[in-house]
């Protein structure tokens, strides 16, 4: 019988929040009506995988479950169904390649090969240093921006094969790489010129499309 | 075209700060107690006056949404507000969270006001990290302003707004899933009715609305509903933001007025198509679930919820995804199909099962490893799905598709005859 | 009441009806597999959808609210073709393995896909394989042919009130998966095998053993509480093979406990398959008639008062009537049916009965709980008030045991102290009792036994009376007992008569040498040493303690053998029905009794079951067959001094606790699973 499993075979026996991190899961619950702590669950594996090398951990599943005082299974109900939420190791950095149309159409198969040639890993591989996961995942809402990467909390647009490399050597060399568009001051701004807000992008100094 | 007195959005590109003090100046939080002493009928008639139709993609109208609210209810009512962007060829709500934040917040109170309700959270998808450090930002700048919280900018309301992150999934930008997400479970879409309205989050009344949708609302009460209702066709008016990805010179968002011809659109703001509007194959108007236009049906295309039904495909989320004669048209589409195989929830049978079906056949088709009859076979497959489940994500599987083939099918017969080609030429 | 027309009818229907229900009051049947009528409603299945007039898509009709106007059509062709969409989708991922599949013949998929399959299919991918998962000894899964019907998880999480089922994943990757790899820690565990429409969940002792449609079925009533559970008897030659649900509304719904239906087993082995007689200390085979020569002739030659007879907890009235009869015509007043020593009185049955009914649960908005254990002395009832908390607006409190009851209460305390505050209004739980509308008790019949029975039972009394749990049309005095033979027993007099000794007095005289003979009418309960040098006469089923105290042994029928009538905690009359013959020489047991009461020279005036029957209507609890009769109100207890004392449970294992239970192989497993392993230390790594 084929079939995966949904959890690492390998389990940390504990998990229980920093202090801080516990004032953080706190605050989240806060937010809820009294009795509806569940709700804090997504906010709360969030800090979980800050906390332990961005992955969730059956116990760490377990401990957010009974913090929350709800049953244990529709904890990992919420945990495998968010594709965030990582359920195995992963890399220092997960290099996320949104290969979705949009970014399909502007060259998001070069960034793919640009990274497995760099890093010597296929998609859903971790480097045998453990630095590095690569991963292709679905649309991240960046498409006039295309083709974009997200690595951690960060986006990395308008990428090319060069800048992509660029990147992962940044990363290799300890130096933090600039995030956002690696071609345009303003994010989602036609990069010829705005063509709208005219009299307020002179005033600002934002260039103007030649034609307006 | 939009004169630029008329755009709603002046800092989406995120020129200046996003913070308090610059959103002043570009006349935020501007008399927001006097436009709530107006009362909440009188919000709910001005909303419906401009005719806004809600811009998360379904385009029901906004006030009217509002007003299904239950006036006398002994529950907490609840806005819950979608910024859970995800739908390919969609990037606006995001400009909106890291460059106008405290136009979103200003419209969540006056929404909130308007339908009664004291809590409202905003649910952002998990990937935006850095748009809701913005966002938390000017919600926290708002607390400590006056605007938000106890009294709110001293109108006597009282309202809390919380930013709530998302952890990956497409389907919970659906209305309900959003709610089930929202309550700590898996996001879901629940089976109607109850609609939200009488029983979402908490069991208690509920609506949900677009980020473009509320943070058009201050500026709607200030330059009245008629202002609004002035530009477009009608029952398709107003200002809307269009995102431009693709095969374009300058991919871009821009605000525009309803009813722009698609070319214009593309023309003046995206800098054309790339290699020329005749270089054109198709676009895909409104995001990935709208069924695409050939570019035959493109140049007098225009984008509004009308006028792009009237050539059998929608408006959507006005998510434009241009294509050249370049693309490979039966890829772009598998990869589409592969999309909402992976953001099925799972539940309903005919999309938990039929999206898979679908996409194994694209990718068959995509290779030509396929017989005619399989193409008649996977219309047959769409349409099994569509219309048999409990949200739309099974129509919107099946919408791409239809499309593809409707306007594609030789260019897939040709595919399989190269497919068998190769094969005897390897005997 | 909305008003709408379903292929042409025009009907009427309640407020909230579904569509699916009102096509089933006309007799319309709707295809489904999530839709299960005691379960949530997630409409995700998809089968069920109906066309409704004026809506572009089919409605799921489990989910949609009657409404005024509608127009629905069920026979169309949209609705048709909808159906036959759906079932291709459910089948392109579920095995063809039809042939060794334990559902096959009872199986929804299969029987749906004869009237809305396609002859072939068109799916030529690669097929979908899930992993099994482990889920302990009584259910053996195979999760690849599982639908995501999601009833199970329901199930767990809102009958049994075990939330340890879940669908994990999503998409078409979606699989049903227990918490960790591990039985589920629920008495209800085996209805999930029924809840389950295809043969994913199945049952681990039946599997692979029959086909359906080769075995007869046989209604029963289970004897494994005193619920009094309706359930069909699946035989297989003169075998019990199977032992299923039947539906009754108003006892179990359509769910037993695992107790009744796995225990089954037990009735192969250990069975007392022909009489014997001690001989020079050991157990030797007799015949028949040596066996009832040597037991009327010690019957004969015992004085009345040297003679004691005590019936068991799974006795049918039939054989307690029949064994009552004989005793009392040789003047024998040392009779009682309660092995645990309970003392409670009888003088009206409103005083030991559970008086509000089994469905009367869904009534009450107040329950205080004294004593034992429900969720495993009568799991039915206790999933019956987790059903009416779960409708909301109940509130219950629990003296005894702190343990996990499955749903939300609030514990009280311990014992007669708290019970004490309670029936004298000096607790804060009785605020919940005197605001409360429908308030209820419900006693463990376990207080009764352990010193001060009758003074309980009045401080029980007590409390009903303080908060007015009876009134006209509401009766809130309940007891739960676990013995499904007892209430019938007691009803039938089988207690001590005018002089004569109870259980335990009976077991001292016995043991002091004041008892020559005892008459031991499946009674294995009872410490067999303390019967000291008397005579024992055991009838019964099981070589069990009784049968290895006994000096003579008459093999009798186990309740699947007989036809024999029940009288639950309710007091509800139920006939169960002969499913096999009694193994080897045993007989039914009143067909014994009355043999013997002919050597004894007291022949019982019954020659059939009929005249049984007869002779049993005479007694006023057995007349009416159908519904438990409204018993009144009374006095009954007697106000005394208690020592205080805590409650304990009726029983340490709900696995084992009769004669039958405890031959189970698959009981032996569960009590492994379900007890043994967790009464191990944690190691704090379980999960």
């Amino acid at each position: 019988m084929s079939g995966k499993s949904f959890f690492a075979a390998e389990q940390p026996t504990s998990f229980v929040f920093t202090d801080e991190n516990l004032r953080r899961a706190q605050a989240h619950i806060a937010k809820y009506p009294a009795g509806k702590q569940a709700s804090a669950i997504l906010p709360l594996f969030h800090i979980v995988q800050e906390q332990h090398d961005n992955w969730i951990p059956r116990a760490a599943m377990n401990y957010v479950a009974d913090m929350l005082e709800m049953p244990r299974i529709k904890a990992y109900e919420v945990a495998t169904f968010y594709s965030m939420f990582n359920m195995a190791p992963v890399g220092r950095h997960t290099i996320e390649v949104c290969t979705t149309t949009p970014c399909w159409l502007r060259g998001s198969a070069d960034l793919v090969d640009a990274c497995q040639r760099r890093l010597g890993i296929t998609l859903n591989e971790t480097t045998a240093d453990r630095h590095f996961t690569l991963r292709e995942v679905e649309c991240l809402g960046a498409c006039v921006n295309a083709p974009m990467i997200q690595i951690g909390e960060h986006y990395y647009e308008d990428l090319t094969r060069e800048s992509m490399v660029g990147i992962i050597d940044d990363l290799v060399a300890g130096r933090e790489p600039k995030p956002g568009s690696q071609t345009r001051k303003y994010g989602s701004m036609n990069d010829s010129g705005t063509t709208t807000l005219i009299d307020e992008a002179r005033q600002l100094g934002v260039a103007v499309q030649e034609t307006v | 075209m939009l004169q630029d007195k008329d755009r709603i959005f002046t800092n989406i590109f995120g020129w200046q700060g996003y913070g308090l003090e610059d959103a002043r100046k570009r006349g935020d939080w501007d008399g927001t107690a006097a436009i709530l002493a107006r009362g909440r009928d009188a919000i709910i008639d001005e909303m419906k006056t401009s005719n806004m139709r809600g811009r998360g993609g379904a385009g029901f109208p906004t006030g009217m949404k509002w007003s299904f609210m239950p006036k006398n209810s002994d529950k907490p009512h609840y806005l819950v507000i979608n910024a859970d962007e995800g739908e390919p060829g969609t990037c606006k709500d995001r400009d909106i969270l890291r460059h106008e934040p405290h136009k979103l917040l200003e419209g969540a109170l006056i929404a909130a006001f308007a339908m009664g309700a004291h809590a409202a959270y905003i649910y952002v998808r998990g990937e935006f990290a850095r748009e809701i450090k913005h966002l938390q930002a000017a919600v926290d700048q708002a607390y400590e302003a006056g605007l938000l919280g106890k009294n709110a900018c001293g109108s006597g309301f009282d309202f809390d707004l919380y930013v709530h992150a998302g952890a990956g999934a497409y389907i919970v930008g659906e209305e309900t899933a959003m709610i089930e997400s929202l309550e700590g479970k898996k996001g879901q879409p629940r089976n109607k009715p109850p609609f939200p309205a009488m029983a979402g989050l908490y069991s208690c009344p509920t609506t949900v609305n677009n980020v473009e949708t509320l943070a058009s609302v201050p500026t709607i009460m200030r330059r009245g509903g008629a202002w609004f209702a002035g530009f477009g066709r009608p029952k398709n008016n107003g200002t809307k933001l269009f995102c431009i990805s693709g095969h374009v010179n300058n991919p871009c968002n821009v605000e525009e007025e309803m009813g722009i011809p698609l070319r214009e659109l593309i023309d003046k703001h995206a800098g054309g198509v790339r290699g020329g509007w005749d270089n054109l194959m198709c676009v895909i108007p409104g995001g990935s679930s709208t069924p695409l236009i050939p570019a035959n049906e493109c140049a007098d295309a225009l984008m509004d919820f009308d006028g792009l039904r009237d050539l059998k495909s929608a408006l959507g989320t006005a998510g434009v995804i241009v294509m050249d004669k370049s693309t490979d048209i039966i890829k772009a589409i598998t990869r589409l199909s592969k999309f909402y195989m992976h953001e099925s929830c799972g539940q309903c049978t005919p999309c938990r099962e039929g999206t898979g079906w679908m996409w194994r056949l694209m990718e068959r088709l995509n290779a030509g490893n396929a017989r005619f009859e399989e193409i008649d076979m996977l219309i047959d497959v769409s349409k099994q799905i569509e219309g048999h489940t409990i949200c739309a994500h099974g129509d919107a599987s099946a919408w791409p598709i239809q499309g593809l083939v409707r306007n594609y099918r030789p260019l897939i017969e040709d595919r399989i005859r190269a497919y068998a080609g190769i094969l005897q030429a390897a005997e | 009441m909305p008003k709408l027309t379903i292929d042409g009818t025009e009907l009427e229907v309640a407020q909230g009806t579904s569509i699916l229900q009102a096509c089933e009051e006309l007799g319309i049947e709707i295809p489904h597999f999530c839709y299960h009528s005691k379960l949530s409603v997630p409409a995700n299945c998809r089968m069920c959808l109906v066309e409704m007039q004026g809506s572009p898509k089919p409605v799921a009709s489990c989910a949609m609210p009657c409404a005024d106007n509608m127009v629905i059509r069920t026979a169309s062709e949209l609705t048709h073709r909808t159906r036959q969409d759906v079932m291709e989708f459910l089948l392109i991922n579920h095995p063809l393995d039809c042939p060794i599949c334990d559902q096959g013949g009872e199986c929804d998929l299969q029987d749906q896909a004869v009237g809305y399959g396609y002859d072939r299919g068109r799916y030529s991918e690669a097929k979908r394989a899930v992993k099994d998962k482990y889920m302990g000894p009584l259910i053996k899964p195979f999760m690849t042919r599982c639908i995501q019907c999601t009833r199970c998880i329901r199930f767990a999480d809102e009958i049994a009130g075990v939330p340890e089922l879940g669908l994990l994943g999503r998409s078409e990757d979606v699989e049903i998966s227990t918490f960790v790899e591990k039985a589920i820690a629920s008495e209800l565990s085996g209805n999930l095998i029924d809840v389950c429409p295809v043969g994913a969940l199945t049952s681990k002792p039946y599997a692979f053993a029959y086909r359906s449609w080769e075995l007869k079925r046989t209604a029963g009533i289970d004897v494994m509480d005193a619920v009094g559970s309706n359930i069909r008897i699946d035989s297989r030659g003169n075998e019990v093979v199977r032992i299923l649900p039947r539906l009754n509304e108003d006892v179990n719904e359509e769910w037993i406990a695992d107790k009744s239906r796995f225990a089954y087993d037990g009735l192969k082995r250990q069975r007392l398959d022909r009489p014997y007689m001690r001989v020079d200390g050991s157990l030797q085979p007799v015949t028949w008639d040596r066996a009832l020569e040597v037991a009327a002739a010690k019957l004969k030659a015992t004085a009345p008062d040297r003679i004691a007879a005590l019936a068991g907890d799974l006795v049918d009235v039939e054989s307690v009537v029949a064994l009552g009869d004989l005793m009392k015509s040789l003047g024998v007043a040392n009779l009682d049916c309660r092995q645990d020593g309970a003392e409670f009185d009888t003088a009206h049955p409103a005083g030991y009965l559970f008086n509000s009914t089994i469905a009367g649960i869904e009534e009450a908005d107040a329950i205080l709980i004294v004593g034992g254990y429900l969720r495993w002395e009568a799991p039915l009832i206790n999933a019956r008030i987790r059903k009416r908390l779960l409708a909301g607006g109940l509130k219950v409190g629990v003296i005894g045991e702190h343990r996990d009851q499955t749903y939300p209460h609030k514990y009280l305390g311990a014992g007669v102290e708290t019970l004490q505050a309670v029936a004298s209004g000096n607790h804060e739980f009785c605020d919940i009792l005197r605001s409360a509308r429908k308030p209820m008790i419900i006693v463990s019949a376990s207080i009764f036994a352990g010193g001060s029975g009758i003074a309980l039972q009045a401080l029980c009394r007590q409390a009903a009376s303080m908060f007015n749990m009876v009134t006209d049309g509401w009766n809130g005095f309940n007891v739960v007992h676990t013995a499904a033979g007892r209430i019938g027993a007691v009803q039938a007099g089988f207690l001590p008569q005018a002089g004569g000794l109870g259980t335990r007095a009976i077991c001292k005289a016995a043991a002091d040498g004041r008892l020559d003979l005892v008459y031991l009418l499946g009674a294995d309960e009872i410490e067999p040493s303390t019967l000291g040098k008397a005579f024992v006469i055991y009838q019964g089923h099981h070589g069990d303690q009784g049968a290895h105290r006994a000096d003579l042994i008459l093999p009798g029928a186990a309740y699947t053998e007989k036809t024999g009538t029940y009288v639950n905690t309710e007091g509800r009359v139920q006939v169960s029905r002969a499913a096999v013959f009694p193994p080897g020489e045993a007989k039914e047991d009143w067909k014994i009794l009355r043999a013997l009461s002919a050597l004894a020279a007291k022949t019982l005036p019954y020659d059939s079951l009929g005249e049984l029957r007869s002779r049993m209507a005479q007694i006023p609890a057995f007349r009416d067959g159908a519904t438990p009769s409204p018993s009144g109100w009374g006095q009954f207890g007697t106000a005394g001094q208690i020592e205080n004392r805590v409650f304990p449970a009726a029983m340490s294992n709900y696995y084992m606790t009769n004669t039958i239970s405890r031959a189970s192989v698959t009981m032996a497993k569960c009590t492994e699973e379900f007890l043994e392993f967790q009464a191990q230390p944690k190691t704090g790594t379980e999960g």
